[in-house]
């Protein structure tokens, strides 16, 4: 799906994704939409969580071959 | 007082951080979570590489532990400061390359320059450690050091042993009940069990601990090696990522080689074919194998005969290997090395 942002995780191993993930969100508007990618499983588990700990919303997650994305919307 | 005291936990997905949050949350404080990242954690990056992984939980237990408990966490990257404690530890390391005295210091000492920097006003921190729990870490004579080191002092609180300590802070403000604070001490576990059942908690990680690589044997004998063959105490992220993949191998002391044991090992380590010299069987199925080191010619041959012999063509005469040197391709063609010749002080 079209996403404002993306981040590219592959070859990290969480949680770093996550920190990533964390890091690039925090620099976003709420209501900004990004896409992560990574190769590490985990991401669908851990960003997701991360997510609903943090009040942003999880809008799509999809595997591709052995690539993992998760597109997400910064919460308020 | 007016406005609702507020604690930072130290969050590393274990038992006693999820029961030390929940014991001060159940006295009406607000805690957030924070979960320091230091390259040597075990949580997940194993289990994302190996097949008999797989099925493993992916999860992440400091989220899950700060889901449980309805708390935000903060992940905080440590890995460029870290190495100071892990090549120059002040109180040295336990019974392999883990510096625990240190660490907690440094965490906790983290922890409070967060706070101190971040707009969120944390009133106290908070740890799960209980005294005697841990031999190098966690023992009577070691709590006074993590607190006066760290620089928290009394704004340091261990709710599931804090009976046997002196009064903190929090304590002495009233934020904190201490009546309601708990007296445990020693490696019995049976005691934070029980407290989990009784908080309705049925699920969580790996009761006795053993969240770091550093303690584990093997992965430290590898980093040994490692400074060993530079001639000094560094590393990168990207090395202590490889020491967690692959048989690692060294026939000379010049060069090691990390053959990946599986297809998602090969996968891992295709990110790092830039960095390294690197080899793969093509003439049979067989593993990627990344050379560290500068070899002679011989030692390419060598190494091509080790790739091949853990490659399906093991027991074939001849085994064509990809070799990829400097961005240039080219081909060895090698008997694969028998297994009685692959020296077992080679394995590292």
């Amino acid at each position: 799906m079209e996403t404002q942002h993306s981040l590219d995780t592959r070859n990290l191993l969480c949680p770093l994704p996550v920190i990533r993930t964390q890091n690039l969100v925090k620099t976003l508007n709420p209501g900004e939409t990004v896409e992560v990618v990574g190769t590490d499983p985990g991401i669908m588990n851990d960003i997701p969580a991360w997510c609903r700990i943090n009040g942003h919303e999880v809008l799509e997650s999809t595997t591709i071959e052995n690539e993992y994305f998760v597109c997400l919307k910064v919460g308020d | 007082m007016n406005k609702t005291p507020k604690a930072i936990a130290l969050i590393s997905g274990g038992l006693d951080s999820l029961l030390a949050a929940k014991i001060i949350q159940e006295q009406g404080v607000t805690v957030e979570g924070i979960n320091f990242f230091t390259g040597f954690c075990v949580e997940g990056h194993t289990h994302a590489i190996r097949k008999k992984d797989q099925n493993k939980s992916k999860r992440n237990n400091a989220l899950w532990v700060a889901e449980q408990l309805n708390i935000p966490l903060h992940l905080v990257d440590i890995i460029e400061e870290y190495k100071d404690i892990v090549i120059n530890p002040k109180h040295g390391y336990g019974a392999n390359l883990n510096p625990c005295l240190d660490c907690k210091i440094f965490m906790v000492s983290k922890a409070l320059e967060w706070i101190e920097c971040s707009d969120y006003e944390f009133d106290f921190i908070v740890t799960g450690e209980v005294i005697g729990q841990r031999p190098m870490s966690q023992r009577k004579e070691t709590m006074p050091v993590i607190a006066e080191q760290s620089g928290a002092n009394d704004r340091l609180l261990r709710p599931l042993c804090a009976k046997n300590l002196p009064e903190t802070l929090p304590e002495r403000m009233g934020w904190v009940d201490r009546d309601q604070l708990f007296d445990f001490s020693g490696r019995n576990r049976k005691p934070q069990m029980a407290l989990a059942r009784q908080f309705g908690f049925d699920d969580y990680a790996q009761p006795a601990g053993g969240c770091c690589f550093l303690t584990d044997q093997n992965y430290a004998t590898k980093l040994a090696d490692l400074w060993q063959a530079r001639g000094e105490k560094t590393y990168e992220l990207d090395d202590i990522m490889l020491l967690k993949v692959g048989r690692h191998i060294r026939p000379k002391p010049h060069f090691k080689l990390i053959v990946a044991r599986e297809e998602g090992e090969n996968r891992f380590l295709q990110g790092y074919k830039k960095q390294f010299t690197s080899m793969q069987p093509v003439s049979h199925g067989g593993p990627l194998t990344l050379l560290d080191g500068v070899p002679t010619d011989d030692d390419l041959k060598l190494a091509a005969q080790i790739t091949a012999r853990y490659s399906q063509g093991r027991d074939a005469d001849s085994v064509t290997v990809e070799v990829i040197m400097n961005g240039q391709s080219s081909e060895l063609h090698v008997s694969p090395l028998p297994a009685q010749d692959v020296m077992s002080e080679w394995m590292i």
